[in-house]
């Protein structure tokens, strides 16, 4: 049995989220391959050679590889396929845009946004939001899987750097073309795998009152700032910061929720959280009841009092 | 350009769903079921290139029991122009879906399909992805904007830590995201005039596909509750819990 999976990077450095996969691969049991897709990647395939629990590094270096596309992708993850047992990647926007075409490309069902791995063959994923819990099973000859980062820990460098090997290319299979991305720049923690991150809502009423409340409290915490669809459709937070079945998963270790109202979305996003503080003007906002710590207060009185307090 | 759009029905997103006590699957006999939210952005969005002149025509694709005609119908009440039911009792899986859509596709050639995301029952945002293969075709997942022109399609995508511009040659698959756009409230005329357009229903049999999964289900459990947290007094205690909880800058 051998598991492959799909590392996702950025100019610099492996994401954290792939680390958590490679936590989760290593669970499968068998050896593991990291395949390695972009160009000019060798001190990426390097950094994951380090990464403890890495059998062997596969490296498809190619022009056609510079940006993410699916398109490219799939074909060349399709024609190694064969020697794999699971394939997976982490459920970031990256991973769920490639797996499910590898998947059809190989006529197989995938299982997305697992959570728990039972077995080989049996792992755990939420439903409805994450009401509800699903145990599922694949006979699939290849098991095609994206994780969810927050479900597993990050895997730390061991001692011993694993083989790197280059793989064949394929070349752009010409159905898309990248034209710009426009990646928020910030000196904060990133959302998805931040240990503590302050959320406001719609409540901050505005924009600047949202930096002027929430920026002071991050900066002190060293913690990313999210913010609840209701804010972001309201202008006060770009999306990117939006936590929620629809926005960005989290699970840090303190979760604080400034005039969020607790709405079944959000709290599909955050409840997995170690530990969750709310404060809130409304004492019966839904929030409370999946808070740890509640605070019944003005937010405009509180927040900064706590800003300058630590 | 003809514009094929894929919906799913589901259970409305504001009802709370339990698990059956026998954890064979999620309690939705006596739910109210609705068009997956996703989708009726990928409706309006359809319906908003046929005003601007894009599309010609809107036609909506969903597979399910003959009950399934409700979304159709709210989807026609949107302004897609006529309906296909692929008919069938048996659950499909996200392959399953992708390959009767596949079908359609076929019959219908379109020049672009839009799809939501995800649907809000399995959450599993995978059909879109897996009919870009089946056709080989371009794919833009998430997305937020859309511009046609000269048989392309640029898309901006939202992706982890911002956005994301591609150009897709059509015939191309897109997934709608929250952002794309707003879906307009029905007004009781066209709601009548809906049930006036054509809705053709197709056997699934009719299809000669394998719809059969090996990804099987088996156990349906709510979460774990949370233990009832401690509602605090004073601001002097918050700083006191975050000050245990939390190392300072």
């Amino acid at each position: 049995m051998s598991v492959l999976l799909i590392a996702e990077f950025d100019q610099q450095s492996l994401k954290a989220a792939t680390r958590s996969a490679i936590t989760a691969a290593t669970q499968l049991g068998g050896d593991l391959d990291v395949l390695v897709i972009g160009h000019n990647v060798n001190a990426i395939a390097q950094q994951v050679a380090k990464v403890q629990g890495v059998t062997r590094v596969l490296v498809a270096d190619d022009a056609a590889y510079a940006k993410p596309l699916a398109e490219n992708f799939a074909p060349l993850v399709q024609g190694i396929a064969a020697r794999y047992s699971h394939i997976l990647a982490a459920a970031s926007s990256f991973g769920k845009n490639l797996v499910p075409r590898v998947a059809a490309l190989l006529d197989v069902d995938m299982v997305s946004e697992v959570t728990k791995i039972i077995d080989a063959s049996t792992y755990v994923r939420p439903l409805y939001a994450g009401n509800l819990n699903a145990t599922v099973q694949t006979s699939e000859v290849i098991k095609l899987l994206t994780v969810r980062p927050t479900g597993f820990t990050a895997a730390k460098d061991g001692e011993q750097a694993a083989p790197i090997e280059a793989i064949a290319t394929l070349g752009d299979q010409s159905l898309s073309r990248f034209v710009s991305e426009n990646i928020q720049v910030s000196e904060r923690p990133e959302l998805g795998t931040a240990s503590v991150i302050v959320t406001g809502g719609r409540s901050l009423g505005s924009a600047e009152k949202f930096e002027a409340l929430m920026s002071p409290l991050a900066n002190k915490l060293n913690a990313a700032i999210g913010a609840t669809r209701a804010a972001v459709d309201a202008g006060f937070a770009p999306n990117e910061w939006q936590v929620g079945q629809t926005g960005t998963v989290v699970a840090p270790d303190v979760y604080i929720a400034i005039g969020v109202s607790g709405a079944a979305q959000h709290i599909a996003g955050m409840k997995e959280s170690r530990l969750i503080i709310a404060i809130n003007q409304d004492p019966d906002a839904q929030i409370f009841q999946w808070s740890d710590y509640g605070l019944v207060a003005d937010l405009f009185d509180a927040v900064p009092k706590i800003s300058a307090a630590l | 350009m003809k514009v094929l759009v894929g919906i799913k029905r589901v259970v409305d997103h504001n009802v709370r769903v339990r698990a059956k006590a026998d954890g064979s699957g999620a309690d939705i006999a006596s739910a109210k079921m609705s068009i997956n939210p996703f989708d009726e952005h990928a409706v309006e969005e359809a319906v908003r290139l046929k005003e601007a002149g894009v599309a010609t025509e809107v036609v909506v694709v969903t597979a399910g029991a003959a009950n399934a005609q409700d979304v159709l119908r709210h989807a026609l009440a949107l302004g897609a122009d006529r309906a296909i039911l692929v008919e069938t009792t048996d659950h499909l899986n996200s392959l399953a879906s992708a390959k009767v859509l596949r079908e359609i596709a076929k019959r219908e050639a379109p020049q672009l399909i839009l799809i939501g995301k995800q649907a809000i029952d399995d959450d599993a945002a995978e059909v879109g992805q897996m009919l870009a293969a089946l056709l080989n075709v371009g794919q833009a997942t998430f997305a937020s904007t859309i511009k046609i022109a000269n048989g392309k399609a640029e898309v901006t995508r939202e992706i982890d830590g911002g956005q994301e511009t591609v150009e897709l040659t059509l015939p191309a698959v897109i997934t709608a995201d929250l952002r794309l756009n707003d879906p307009r409230y029905i007004k009781l005329p066209n709601m009548m005039m809906a049930k006036k357009k054509p809705l053709e229903t197709i056997a699934i049999a009719d299809l000669q596909l394998n719809t059969v999964s090996k990804v099987a289900t088996i156990n349906v459990a709510e979460p774990p509750a949370r233990a009832v947290g401690k509602m605090l007094n004073s601001v002097e205690e918050l700083i006191e819990v975050l000050q245990a909880q939390v190392k300072v800058n």
